[in-house]
């Protein structure tokens, strides 16, 4: 979103372009807030298992004797996992079209990306509401709390990596994602991947290790 | 050769780009001499603020049992004269010179993204506002700078005034972000032919460390804000020992950040010296590569000694030493650098003009501040000082005999650049005596009245316990500080009435910046410079063997200039509307939240698809 259409292309100092050396940089900072929101759900993974239910893992009953299962759906988010990985082959399948002028293939494949993006984004807003409905929610515990604010900022990224994908789709169908521009969609698939590898972080740690 | 491009008689006047001016011209400006410019006014405007709350604290604080201010408002006054000085004063006091300078220095035309850096400035303006505008509701933030856990919690500070710091900070934080990932871009990909990195000026350098300290260390403060907010506003219990959470979490969150931010203060002011020093000693900056290096071991090192913030709160032997021991360590790095400025200087014919006073008084106190910061760098004897006065003796020590005597030097250094004028020289001798005299009143009693015991953050003393004498001393100090102040208001005003006649190079400067007309063009360089070496003009100057010829004023016809525009305004105003909403979302819904991300979705929509020219 940052400056498009530079007109003229300057030279830069070290060759590579000021939006794509931006867009790293941003990511480069972005690693630090992920880290300190994993950090912060791996600081209270001691203290939560302590009070009060329910628990991601493990079948629990409460002090008034409700009966819990584990909470955690691990084949339907691991399916959104699968989903979220492929779309990022999807995006580089797209932006090779992109580069190449083919207006269709990159309009197939940017919806291919689009496609699994939504269904996370869909899974997630699922899988809050399931957990909400079986009594956890954000001031339930610190696992609520933890979890989350994590997996919710996750899926902030996610959501607005869609509507910044939507918004190019929509510039490649009016054909004005011409080759030229196909940076534009590069600097897009960068933090597309970005949000994939967090979440390649966050499924095991949050998911798979108990 | 190296002075065709610096030596700017080749460029002919014919018709060309006619300087905007008027109201809508600043709003809509991205040019980075002008964004510097508004950068420097509020961020001054901000630290006289700063200043009044400052001197209200001495007042109340110069008669043992006063009661010229309740404890309520000292609490607001002291929390407020902190964050102001750190966020709203220091930082955009140092983005000044980032925006005015760095493009200038490095032989550039503008930022790499000019509309992102408008931005930042009015999400800073914006940011400013919103958290001064909580004194309209009597509400200003009490809990302190570092607003420590649980003084933040709904059940300890159940008004409007940890909301004001939380989300205001938050703002400020946005535009720190976007600042640094521009300036970083900058100085990495906008560097005119032959400025390799090794030949950028020492202050390019500092500043470009100051953006990787801001991209690694503002993410940590975001999240722990983000934290801060979701307990107050709905209900977690991340820092609520009640729910199981845990305080210290929050003082180990704010120091990763607030650490690092302490070197985001000086690192600056270590830049502007080591340009004035060289220029008015007569001779290039002594052990430029050790200067580089021990800027950046300072920064790395500044990540890794964040709990010397957190001796007494019983870490254990094993923390404090290895906390204790990297503290200590950045005495090094930190200790080169004031031996090579004093390298720089040995030897040199010294001229002692004004931004040289202001250089010189920043080594002097800036080593007592070093000083004392070793030595509570040792557990045993933090354990004593932690919370008394001694420590506002050191960070004072550091941040205004350091990083305050180092903007002023460069304020008095780059004025003519800036302005085209000549800041009257006694009147800024007037300023310096009258300045280091205050603040040494002001502040070198307080090491004294720490290690007998006045504790920080109280407002008031009872009689008897000594504190009567130097905290008189201490108040009209500070009533002296003030006023020192008003001489440079002075200044500026006189200034300001008189010719806009300053030369393009009144210092004889070594960088690139006084290679042109004072103030700058629109377009700053008629011809982009090709760099042949370190200290880019006195190489011209040395090659041609003498002074160049005054740069003429030339019509800038053909030179490409990123437009104007409105959005990078829009955006940050969508940004203070959605903040405005999380405060008032209890009254009228999530209406203003509503509002105010559509109108920042309705900028950035905009601003990305306008042509950026």
């Amino acid at each position: 979103m940052s400056d498009h259409a530079h007109a003229v292309h300057l030279e830069t100092s070290t060759g590579l372009d000021n939006r794509k050396l931006a867009i790293w940089t941003f990511i480069g900072s972005e690693c630090l807030f992920f880290a300190t929101l994993i950090s912060n759900y791996l600081v209270h993974k001691q203290t939560w298992l302590s009070g009060p239910g329910p628990f991601p893992h493990e079948a629990w009953t409460s002090p008034s004797g409700q009966a819990f299962e584990p909470i955690i759906e691990i084949p339907l988010v691991t399916m959104g996992t699968a989903l979220l990985l492929f779309s990022s082959l999807f995006v580089v399948l797209a932006l090779a079209n992109a580069q190449r002028g083919n207006r269709n293939g990159l309009l197939v494949w940017l919806a291919a990306t689009l496609f699994c993006g939504f269904f996370f984004v869909g899974m997630q807003v699922y899988e809050f509401t399931h957990f909400v409905h079986r009594g956890l929610t954000l001031k339930t515990n610190l696992f609520g709390a933890s979890f989350f604010t994590l997996t919710g900022f996750h899926g902030t990224h996610v959501t607005l990596g869609v509507v910044w994908l939507l918004t190019l789709w929509i510039e490649a169908w009016r054909g004005k994602l011409t080759p030229a521009k196909s940076l534009n969609l590069e600097i897009a698939a960068l933090y597309w991947h970005f949000v994939d590898v967090v979440w390649i972080v966050i499924f095991p740690v949050v998911y798979l290790i108990k | 050769m190296a002075t065709t491009a610096l030596d700017q008689h080749g460029a002919h006047a014919t018709a060309g780009h006619a300087e905007p001016t008027g109201l809508w011209s600043w709003l809509t400006t991205v040019d980075h001499k002008r964004i510097g410019i508004l950068y420097g006014a509020t961020a001054f405007f901000f630290f006289l603020l700063g200043g009044i709350e400052a001197i209200l604290l001495r007042i109340q604080l110069g008669s043992p049992n006063n009661t010229f201010l309740s404890p309520e408002t000292y609490n607001q006054l002291f929390t407020m004269h902190g964050t102001t000085m750190i966020f709203l004063a220091i930082m955009p006091l140092s983005a000044m010179f980032f925006n005015f300078l760095i493009p200038l220095m490095i032989g550039a035309r503008d930022v790499a993204f000019p509309r992102l850096n408008a931005f930042s400035y009015w999400v800073f303006l914006l940011g400013g506002l919103f958290l001064n505008s909580s004194f309209l509701f009597g509400a200003a933030p009490d809990q302190g700078w570092y607003g420590y856990a649980n003084l933040t919690s709904r059940q300890y500070s159940p008004g409007m005034n940890v909301d004001f710091w939380t989300l205001g900070l938050q703002i400020l934080g946005v535009a720190s972000l976007a600042a640094a990932v521009n300036f970083f871009v900058t100085i990495l990909n906008m560097r005119a032919p032959g400025m390799k990195l090794m030949r950028m000026p020492m202050f390019v350098w500092m500043s470009f460390i100051t953006q990787v300290l801001l991209l690694l260390a503002f993410p940590v403060i975001t999240v722990a804000l983000i934290l801060l907010m979701f307990d107050r506003f709905f209900g977690t219990h991340f820092f609520v020992p009640s729910g199981g959470g845990d305080p210290l979490l929050w003082q180990h969150l704010f120091w990763i950040f607030g650490h690092p931010e302490v070197y985001i203060l000086i690192l600056p002011a270590f830049g502007i010296i080591s340009e004035v020093l060289p220029v008015f000693s007569r001779k290039p900056l002594f052990g430029y590569a050790a200067m580089v290096f021990s800027g950046a071991f300072i920064a790395f090192l500044g990540f890794g000694v964040w709990s010397h913030h957190m001796f007494t709160t019983g870490m254990g032997p094993i923390a404090d030493t290895f906390f204790s021991l990297t503290t200590m360590l950045i005495a090094v790095p930190t200790g080169v650098k004031v031996f090579n400025w004093m390298g720089t200087i040995w030897g040199g014919s010294i001229q002692y003009r004004v931004p040289m006073y202001f250089a010189l008084g920043f080594i002097a106190m800036f080593i007592i501040g070093g000083l004392s910061g070793v030595m509570h760098a040792s557990p045993p004897a933090d354990l004593q000082q932690n919370d008394t006065y001694f420590i506002v003796a050191h960070f004072h020590y550091v941040l205004f005999g350091g990083s305050i005597f180092g903007l002023t030097a460069g304020a008095y250094y780059w004025w003519p650049k800036m302005f085209g004028r000549m800041l009257d020289e006694t009147l800024g001798k007037v300023h310096f005596w009258l300045m280091l005299i205050g603040f040494n009143l002001t502040f070198f009693p307080m090491h004294i009245l720490g290690l007998n015991g006045m504790p920080r953050r109280v407002y008031t003393y009872p009689e008897g316990l000594g504190f009567e004498a130097l905290n008189q001393v201490e108040t009209v100090g500070s009533l002296i500080l003030g006023f020192s102040f008003v001489v440079f208001l002075y200044n500026i005003f006189k200034t300001a009435r008189g010719p806009r006649n300053a030369p393009a190079d009144p210092w004889d400067g070594a960088t690139l910046e006084w290679a042109i007309p004072s103030p700058p063009q629109e377009w700053n360089f008629a011809e982009i410079p090709t760099v042949h070496g370190r200290d880019a003009l006195w190489e011209a100057k040395r090659e041609r063997g003498g002074p160049l010829p005054e740069p003429p004023r030339v019509s800038g016809a053909g030179i490409h200039l990123p437009n104007p525009s409105i959005w990078p305004l829009v955006a940050a105003v969508g940004l203070g509307g959605l903040m405005v909403g999380l405060m008032t979302a209890h009254i009228v819904g999530p209406w203003g939240i509503v509002a105010g991300v559509s109108i920042l979705f309705f900028g950035v929509y905009n601003w990305a698809f306008e042509p950026a020219g």
